[in-house]
């Protein structure tokens, strides 16, 4: 088969995956759960949740850092994933051979730092940020300025693979992983290097974080069932569960792949992404920026719509998100719509956020690999509206050669990509 | 391989608003410093904006904090200097890519905050309570990191896609960088590129404290504070439209110049690192400015060694830092240096400039520019 796509370009091989999830560690594990049906959503423990109207998430509780926070946890686990995925790849495991590129959760400083400024500045009557920088200045306080930075999580990854150049962080919101993935593409098909570490983490289920969500009415507040409180397209879904996850993509150039004898686990066959300028947080109501987003990713994967087996979908659980979604993936996919498998991930792990993106694209590659599509969990209610095949509540053998992976985050953003077992044509 | 030019720049900071008003503060001056409001650390103000004039809705201000209003304003700056504000289709394809850090807090709140929980019997239900109870629910969406980015969508209808990266001062090169990349490449015809910093913050005062990075004496030009060295930051945004020669030309838009190559680093830094980055970035660049915009930052060591490396790299070129005349602006530094380099060269001073980045912890970059 031809090395490079329609356009000439390099085709872009996937040669490793890691991934870590409330379901566990490693993409076998995870997958074996996601498969089974299971939930990784429980009763947050890491902190009281007295007085929350949310007080379940998808943590990932096995992992320990000190000091524990979004950047450490988000660093770990983005370094679990990449070293799952970078040992399978065979690349040189502290001197990956091309650029890193990272989806990371914008960080700050947290309480307990700022409560341990407030505390060493002295000050018993009132606080303000004048005590706070008083106990900065002492610098007994220096190796925090490098932990809430915001390029620190890519320069430990970067330091940990030998990955070359400036890596870049960057953040599309609940898209973040899915471009991580498009950047490697790109950079790729450019030839400016024949691999990519192509990572999304997220560790911030912290209190402050999911305030912020909670306050904006986009979690859900089922927490009686926990299991059951992420049920996406149902018509009971009522908002998100958050998540915390890690996933890592080793691309390569596919003829630099196969000139070394890589194993090749799927190709990514194309990247679309179209901003929106209606709203901060909701999505024009004619669907156009998404249903552009995934014309785009078919058309750079040189596929018809007709060539899509299976949509591994956003499905936040959102009342707003799901029937968007299901809208968008109408007006592309027409009648078939109805037949087309498309599930959420998200059903059994909630919304790894930041990291989702590239969370779903290992899902979505192990869904080609193994010939199964993981179901949609907790799909108890039918939504009128929303008359889709979402694989429910059990997982479904199927013959999977293209899938179609959607990411939308707020501030307008979407990206969709397209994964397949080969190129077509090939 | 396709040329990029630059055919539009938006600029403000504490010096003024608008390209012209930064080159005419380039020839002199000390800068616009507030030595009172956060002493003992001086900080460049923002000059006040009329933000009516390129955020006209009332209600999209009030979703906005500082950073994001300054870079908002800065966006629609740039969208006019390139012609393109009136042409929706041509924005509804321009492609964005911000670089960013995060949004204010709310200051008075983390004070009561923090004074209460010193008494509470139970802390971790007290913050609860006091969270839920007074973070304002739009807040969220003033600190996150790509609505910057969003906001410039809903504002001036930048609709193409847009990506936000993070990473301080690297995030700045690395955004022209790739917006450059994807452009010469053929994927994409034009960039809206660049970023904003709020300064007047104690939160982001606080975090570059801890780390001892902060100049706390009355201002001193950036080359004049080696003995113990820091940074004075400051407030602005900059954004610069990017195209290809070819589509600027279709389009009759005039270059101010090209940017002829962007390259950056990062090394583990010890002595001698940065003097030696530097020499490799203009290296693989071919640079041969007449012009150099630093972007440095004040901090011993690493200024003294950029300056050491100007010397060979740049013998007789005539030097500005950033620093002295709108202060360190972060994720924003690189971006008003190249703009500051575009202004001089279409006003026909040098041919080619090189504008440089050493980030206060970490990242080194380059951008070379010539004349269009």
């Amino acid at each position: 088969m031809a090395l490079r796509d329609k356009q000439g370009r390099p085709l872009v091989a996937v040669t490793g995956m890691g991934v870590v999830t409330s379901l566990g560690q490693g993409k076998d594990d995870t997958w074996a759960a996601l498969t089974a049906g299971q939930s990784g959503i429980h009763r947050i423990e890491r902190f009281p949740t007295e007085g929350l109207r949310t007080t379940i998430a998808g943590t990932i509780d096995s992992v320990d850092v000190e000091p524990f926070c979004a950047p450490m946890l988000s660093e770990r686990l983005a370094m679990l994933a990449a070293e799952e995925a970078v040992g399978q790849s065979g690349l040189a495991s502290s001197d990956f051979p091309g650029a890193l590129f990272i989806a990371v959760p914008p960080v700050e400083m947290e309480w307990p730092q700022r409560e341990a400024l407030a505390k060493a500045s002295g000050q018993d009557g009132d606080v303000t940020y004048k005590d706070l920088l008083k106990a900065a200045a002492s610098g007994d306080f220096r190796p925090w300025h490098d932990l809430f930075i915001f390029g620190t999580v890519a320069d430990r990854v970067a330091d940990r693979f030998g990955t070359r150049g400036s890596p870049i962080s960057l953040s599309t919101a609940c898209s973040s992983g899915a471009t991580a993935i498009q950047l490697g593409v790109e950079a790729i098909r450019r030839g400016e290097t024949d691999a990519a570490l192509c990572i999304g983490t997220d560790g911030s289920v912290n209190p402050e974080s999911l305030i912020r969500f909670s306050l904006l009415s986009a979690l859900s507040t089922q927490n009686e069932n926990p299991e059951g409180a992420s049920k996406p397209f149902s018509k009971n879904r009522d908002g998100f569960v958050m998540g915390e996850g890690g996933a890592a993509l080793v691309l390569e150039n596919a003829e630099s792949a196969k000139a070394r004898g890589a194993k090749i686990l799927g190709y990514v066959l194309g990247c679309g992404e179209k901003g929106d300028g209606f709203h901060r947080t909701r999505s024009s109501p004619d669907g156009m920026p998404a249903i552009t987003a995934i014309r785009e990713a078919l058309a750079d994967a040189g596929l018809a719509p007709d060539d899509i087996d299976y949509i591994n979908a956003h499905g936040t659980s959102t009342p707003e998100n799901d029937k968007m979604e299901a809208m968008s993936c109408t007006a592309v996919f027409g009648e078939r719509m109805a037949n087309l498998p498309i599930s959420s991930n998200k059903s059994m792990i909630g919304h790894t956020l930041t990291a989702a993106g590239a969370v779903e694209a290992v899902m979505s590659l192990m869904t080609i690999g193994t010939g199964r599509i993981a179901p949609t969990i907790n799909y108890q209610v039918l939504d009128p509206a929303i008359p889709l095949d979402v694989v429910p509540n059990v997982a479904r053998d199927a013959g999977v050669n293209y899938v179609l992976s959607n990411s939308f985050g707020f501030g307008g953003q979407n990206t969709c990509l397209v994964f397949g077992a080969e190129p077509k044509g090939a | 391989m396709r040329d990029v030019v630059i055919t539009g720049v938006g600029l403000v900071s504490s010096a003024g608003e608008g390209l012209e008003a930064h080159l005419a503060a380039l020839a002199g001056g000390a800068p616009n410093t507030d030595a009172a409001s956060f002493e003992p650390f001086p900080v460049h103000p923002a000059i006040p904006l009329e933000w009516d004039r390129q955020i006209p809705k009332k209600s999209d201000q009030r979703q906005m904090e500082p950073w994001q209003k300054l870079g908002c304003y800065a966006a629609g700056l740039a969208l006019d200097a390139a012609g393109a504000k009136e042409d929706a289709a041509l924005k509804s394809r321009m492609q964005l890519i911000v670089s960013a850090g995060g949004g204010e807090r709310d200051y008075a709140v983390d004070g009561q905050i923090l004074t209460g929980l010193r008494q509470a019997d139970n802390p971790g239900v007290f913050l609860n309570e006091r969270l839920m109870g007074d973070l304002r629910p739009t807040l969220f969406l003033a600190q996150l990191s790509n609505l910057l980015a969003g906001n410039i969508s809903i504002v001036h209808g930048v609709t193409g896609a847009s990506r936000t990266f993070m990473g301080e001062e690297s995030s700045g090169v690395d955004a022209i960088r790739i917006a450059r990349e994807r452009i010469a490449s053929g994927q994409d015809d034009i960039f809206l590129v660049g970023g904003s910093y709020n300064a007047e913050r104690p939160d982001v005062l606080l975090i570059y404290e801890m780390g001892g990075f902060l100049w706390k004496k009355p201002y001193a030009p950036v080359w004049e504070r080696p003995a113990e060295g820091g940074m004075i930051l400051g407030s602005g945004g900059c954004f610069l439209v990017l195209e290809s020669r070819e589509h600027a030309a279709a389009r009759g838009a005039k270059p101010l110049a090209a940017i002829a190559g962007v390259a950056s680093d990062r090394r583990r830094r010890q002595p001698g690192s940065v003097e030696g980055a530097l020499h490799g970035l203009s290296r693989q660049l071919g640079a041969r400015p007449e012009l150099v915009i630093s972007g440095a930052t004040g901090i011993k060591g690493i200024t003294d060694e950029e300056r050491a490396a100007l010397k060979d790299i740049a013998p007789g070129a005539a030097i500005h830092a950033t620093g002295d005349l709108v202060g360190h602006t972060m994720e924003a530094q690189a971006p008003i240096g190249v703009a500051l380099a575009a202004g001089l060269i279409a006003g026909g001073g040098p041919s080619e400039a090189l504008v440089t980045s050493i980030g206060h912890w970490r990242g080194e970059g380059a951008i070379r520019l010539t004349k269009a």
